[in-house]
């Protein structure tokens, strides 16, 4: 019996226990985590309940003239589902809302614009009469292209204006450059005040990065688990913040 | 047994507990990069009844922890908030102490038994360092020498930085550099765009690390305050609503955690 390789296979058995045990102990606090993950979503669902049948005092009059500008983020996966889009937006144009900005990594909501713009567009073309004025909401379709590529193109035009273009001399560029150049490609609406994500994770998905400086990013959920009263909660929330912009 | 003896055996504990825990940790995918706004410092100051501006020395131990406890569990890429272009708004006394202690520490990174040099920690600077004051910027540029040999981990300090700052500088680099390659057709028109996002993101501050996997900023505030906006299309952002001198590792496990479990979504995020 060698008893170097008995040693070695000895520490080799411990070691390889020791593996079998640290993956099980990584397997037990992620379930405890998901477990917790669950309470959490049912007291959220409970809270939305109290609010939208108006228990919680605190959230029935909601001051939107602070949200100038709402931006909603939304996972392509889950805006696929048209009719959960829609119901979203119900309830944003019940609450208010006059103008959104409707994000998604691939442009999944730019192709479905039409079904939006029809129900909820403020435009001549809009099937709703009258009647429903209420319900008209201004949109923005932002996607992926809208964010780094536009800033390379807006970087080519003040290339071609300052670098190519003999007569113009080269000033001292500054961010307003930027933003005009951004403007002269189509990005004229304000940056969002407030950002609603929808999707299993807290991250905005590549929104234009000129966009969301001082922006509040809210994580909402899944779409398919949206609720009215944490919508609610978030606006409220929002009007409560005070920022310093730095100083 | 004294006051000291004591101490150390409570911290080989605690480090000793820590070291379980990152063996658990590292069962699954770690974060490459982890970032940090390491906002309320003078929330915490107001709290405590402190002196102005010692809010910021606390929130500087609370970073060296951090760093320490992200280099033992074998985070290679840290990044920090330390002084962003728009705190320059604040009262000239603030900010002429921020700087002295900005230069104060710098200094200590430089020295043989700091932390950095521990853990083979490269130091950069990212931001636009000609609005610093000299000493400052000298100090920054002494650290970014010494530490060059460094390879194990790299520290990222944002320090008078902003995304938009940030972004327009990178433009302005591209627009320099493709000077002589523009391709001006017989008719005088400009022919084809010659920056691209790639070029972009080669002149940018931060280049010199991949983009953030993870995100915290502390004292329960919801927004990225013009911080790696560019960088951070796939990263997990977390808010804590602990104070930044009161954050602790029990916030950077939660956080990767957090991150560990919606790891498969994040991934996939990375490749569409």
């Amino acid at each position: 019996m060698d008893p170097v390789a008995e040693s070695q296979k000895f520490f080799r058995r411990i070691s390889q226990s020791s593996n079998i045990m640290l993956f099980l102990l990584w397997h037990v606090v992620h379930l405890i985590l998901s477990v917790l993950y669950i309470v959490r979503e049912i007291f959220r669902a409970i809270e939305n309940y109290l609010i939208t049948n108006g228990y919680v005092k605190t959230y029935t009059n909601l001051n939107l003239d602070r949200v100038k500008y709402l931006g909603i983020v939304i996972d392509s996966d889950e805006a696929r589902n048209t009719s959960k889009v829609v119901e979203l937006l119900e309830w944003l144009s019940a609450l208010g809302v006059k103008k959104l900005c409707l994000y998604d990594r691939e442009g999944v909501l730019k192709k479905s614009k039409a079904v939006f713009m029809e129900r909820f567009g403020s435009t001549e073309n809009s099937v709703a009469g009258p009647l429903v004025s209420k319900k008209r909401m201004d949109f923005e379709f932002v996607s992926i292209t809208d964010g780094k590529e536009a800033v390379a193109k807006a970087a080519n035009l003040l290339f071609k204006k300052y670098y190519v273009d003999g007569d113009s001399e080269k000033p001292f560029f500054t961010e307003a450059h930027l933003t005009d150049a951004l403007k002269t490609l189509g990005a004229v609406e304000p940056d969002p005040d407030l950002l609603l994500i929808y999707g299993p994770v807290r991250c905005h998905l590549g929104f234009p990065a000129w966009r969301i400086r001082y922006t509040e990013m809210v994580h909402m959920g899944p779409l398919k688990y949206k609720k009215l009263g944490l919508i609610m909660k978030a606006i409220h929330r929002f009007t409560k913040v005070k920022q310093n912009y730095g100083s | 047994m004294d006051i000291k003896q004591r101490t150390q055996i409570y911290n080989n504990l605690c480090s000793f507990a820590r070291k379980c825990i990152y063996s658990i940790l590292s069962v699954a995918t770690l974060p490459n990069h982890i970032a940090f706004i390491m906002d309320g410092n003078r929330r915490y100051s107001k709290q405590h009844n402190l002196v102005d501006g010692e809010g910021h020395k606390v929130g500087y131990s609370s970073l060296m922890s951090m760093l320490r406890y992200c280099y033992e569990l074998g985070v290679k890429y840290v990044t920090v908030y330390a002084f962003s272009i728009e705190n320059f708004k604040r009262s000239p006394e603030e900010v002429r102490s921020l700087m002295d202690l900005m230069e104060e520490k710098i200094e200590g990174l430089i020295k043989e038994e700091s932390l950095v040099n521990q853990y083979g920690v490269r130091v950069h600077f990212a931001g636009n360092l000609k609005l610093l004051s000299k000493p400052v910027r000298l100090a920054a540029e002494r650290a970014m020498k010494a530490t060059a040999k460094n390879s194990k981990a790299v520290l990222t300090i944002c320090i008078a930085y902003t995304s938009t700052d940030e972004i327009l500088h990178a433009v302005e680099e591209c627009c320099e550099e493709k000077r002589d390659d523009v391709k001006v057709s017989n008719d005088g028109k400009y022919e084809k765009d010659v920056i691209n996002v790639v070029d972009i993101e080669r002149h940018m501050y931060m280049a010199v690390a991949p983009d953030p996997d993870i995100i915290i900023r502390t004292s329960g505030e919801t927004r990225l305050s013009n911080f790696l906006l560019w960088q951070s299309s796939n990263c997990l952002l977390c808010t804590q609503s602990v104070l930044w001198p009161e954050i602790g590792f029990r916030h950077l496990v939660r956080a990767i955690l957090e991150f560990q479990h919606k790891l498969y979504y994040l991934n996939k995020q990375k490749q569409t």
